[in-house]
């Protein structure tokens, strides 16, 4: 959206001094000086974004300070924004007897490799038909898909259809299938695709190449940035999942998925012995607040750590995201 | 069609046409399948996906009308006409839960897409790129982990005997607060929570709608010698209204659905906190896990989503009366 020179640009070209060159560089010009409103609205701006940007801030401090204190200051004055009486002795408990977290790394990882890799192969290929406009099952197709976005049976029905009659309870494979994909990152993907010409598709065809050449060799190189920013989205909804593995999961497996762990630890006693098995301390002897959030440093660490890598493609994906499909 | 084919057809005679109409029909369908195999090839993983997970539960419905159990299965087990229903709405629950749902969403969308709006002008005026880059980072963090983190933070402000803000009342010589049973205190935390969790993430897709307006607009109000304010009210204002509007009818034709992974971490188990912050989710997922209530939860889930698919339809079609460019479908 960006506007070529009007005739309204042009005119206030000829106000400033020439030879003189445009110091404003964001979309905001300043052919005349700025007023006092622009100042303290200026002024507020910074104020107000500091303050939020701490706000949003503040709780991961407290998280990690806590997790770096010692158990007995916290109990005698509680969590705070320093860690009291520094110690590591939180991470050494949990890295004293790693197995539980170990696997459950091992199973979030695999999970969320899998699952991202295949569940973008299938979202593109998807994405890719729902472009082609001469594809005649276009529009059928993409209601399909969107009506379930309209109308669900709801948990109870849901439940019982994936226990009962696919027979998943229990199998990590009810955990992994329903992440492949969402009507949203579908529609993401086709929007994604409308930034290719449609040229190139019409010349594969006359070059005789098939519809799966066309999007393999021709479409998909042209769609890093797509890719990226939906396996992105993927890859968070494995990483973040505890709500199916609670529903379908429960106690059954060995190695929870690494938040439905952490959500275990937090809410029951004996997941938090158990986290530590081995050291053999009874429940009372544990450090019981410091581990919580030591675990929950250690179950959110990887994904804070990549963060600032990927973040470009999570801005392009609600942009993108939000334009209707 | 390609040329030929339409010059074929109107060369041929009139009588002959009609005739072989549904025949040459349902001989295009076959033709076009025919053509664009390898994409429906490709849509089929998908196609299959949505028909196992998402149509396939759907016949369980039928569970909402009938007193369900295991032995009996869906459609064995004894019919009860709306006994379901009419329990919920006599008992209260249905319109407690719905109050909850609604009045939570409603707090959501507009206190968070003021906010957003608000930051949004705001991140518009910092010149600073290095202040820009480090706010908006930090800002989209809280979305970027899993609720059940949020749970975890929650517990390390709020817990009774080491949360932080106790340690702070303690520290100015208050008297700690059991905030876990103040029931009138959670409705006010749970919107805290989700503006800190969902404000970075919504302000982004206001701050690229504002870095969309035509630059010309500005310089033109800088002329007339708009104030700051002016500029908002008549430049930034209008040009957000498309994306407000379709953010507000995505928003709105999800307002009987719930956020449930936040209430469920925040709150749980806590019964004493349900009469203010129990929604349609959390609600249905107890029934579910602990008390093995699949009839109550269905009927429930089923009311959720007619009125839901009512209301977007509704709101889809107000909108669509006033501009049709706005609309979803």
């Amino acid at each position: 959206m960006h506007s070529s020179e009007t005739p309204l640009i042009s005119a206030t070209e000829t106000l400033t001094v020439p030879g003189k060159k445009r110091r404003w560089a964001s979309n905001q010009a300043r052919p005349v000086k700025s007023a006092k409103s622009d100042l303290v609205l200026r002024f507020v701006s910074y104020v107000f974004i500091t303050l939020f940007a701490l706000f949003c801030l503040l709780p991961f401090v407290l998280i990690v300070s806590a997790s770096l204190s010692s158990e007995s200051e916290i109990m005698r004055s509680g969590f705070g924004l320093l860690p009291k009486d520094f110690s590591f002795t939180a991470y050494e408990y949990i890295f004293k007897a790693p197995r539980q977290i170990i696997g459950s790394y091992v199973v979030t990882v695999v999970m969320t490799v899998t699952g991202t890799a295949v569940g973008l192969v299938v979202i593109a290929m998807t994405g890719f038909a729902l472009f082609r406009q001469d594809f005649p099952f276009r529009n059928h197709i993409s209601f399909f898909i969107y009506f379930t976005t309209l109308f669900s049976a709801g948990l109870a029905p849901t439940f019982l259809w994936v226990s009962n009659t696919l027979g998943l309870r229990g199998s990590y494979l009810a955990v992994w299938l329903p992440l492949l994909m969402t009507p949203w990152l579908i529609i993401l993907m086709k929007n994604f695709m409308r930034t290719v010409p449609f040229e190139i598709v019409e010349s594969g065809k006359i070059d005789g190449a098939g519809d799966f050449r066309i999007f393999w060799q021709l479409t998909l190189p042209m769609m890093k940035p797509a890719l990226a920013t939906v396996g992105l989205f993927l890859a968070l909804g494995y990483w973040n999942e505890w709500y199916l593995s609670s529903l379908y999961l429960g106690s059954t497996v060995e190695f929870k998925p690494l938040q439905y762990y952490l959500y275990n630890i937090i809410n029951t006693a004996n997941a938090l012995r158990n986290s530590v098995a081995g050291s053999n301390v009874s429940i009372t002897d544990l450090p019981s607040n410091t581990l919580k959030m030591a675990s929950a440093v250690v179950a959110t660490g990887p994904i804070l750590l990549l963060y600032p890598w990927v973040q470009k493609y999570f801005v392009s994906g609600i942009t993108v995201g939000a334009v209707k499909g | 069609m390609s040329v030929k084919q339409a010059q074929a057809r109107h060369s041929r005679p009139r009588a002959q046409r009609a005739g072989a109409g549904s025949q040459r029909r349902r001989r295009s369908v076959w033709k076009s399948i025919k053509d664009s195999r390898m994409l429906l090839v490709m849509c089929a993983p998908a196609i299959l996906f949505f028909l196992v997970f998402n149509y396939g539960p759907l016949p369980g419905v039928w569970i909402a009308f009938t007193n369900f159990n295991y032995h009996d299965g869906i459609f064995g087990s004894p019919f009860v006409g709306f006994k379901n229903f009419d329990f919920l709405i006599k008992s209260g629950q249905l319109w407690t839960l719905t109050r909850n749902t609604v009045l939570f969403n409603l707090a959501f969308i507009v206190l968070g897409n003021v906010l957003q709006i608000a930051i949004a002008i705001m991140f518009n005026e910092v010149r600073l790129k290095f202040f820009k880059k480090v706010t908006q980072s930090v800002m989209f963090l809280p979305y970027f982990i899993s609720v059940v983190l949020v749970g975890v933070i929650a517990f390390n402000l709020l817990n009774y005997d080491t949360g932080a803000l106790n340690a702070l009342i303690k520290a100015t010589g208050g008297d700690p607060i059991k905030i876990y049973s103040m029931a009138g205190a959670w409705p006010l935390i749970i919107i805290l929570v989700h503006l800190w969790q969902s404000t970075g993430y919504g302000s982004i897709v206001y701050f690229a709608a504002i870095m969309g307006i035509d630059k010309g607009l500005f310089e033109a109000a800088a002329i007339d010698g708009a104030s700051a304010w002016q500029r908002i009210r008549y430049v930034i204002l209008p040009s957000l209204k498309p994306t407000f509007i379709i953010l507000l009818l995505f928003s709105l034709g999800g307002i009987m659905h719930g956020n449930f992974g936040l209430f469920w971490n925040l709150i749980g188990n806590n019964a004493s906190l349900f009469s203010t912050t129990d929604i349609i989710e959390t609600s249905v997922y107890r029934m579910v896990m602990s008390q093995n209530n699949f009839t109550t939860s269905t009927a429930v889930g089923l009311y959720q989503s007619l009125f839901g698919f009512a209301i977007v339809m509704i709101a889809n079609w107000t909108v669509r009366k006033m501009n049709k460019d706005y609309a979803l479908f």
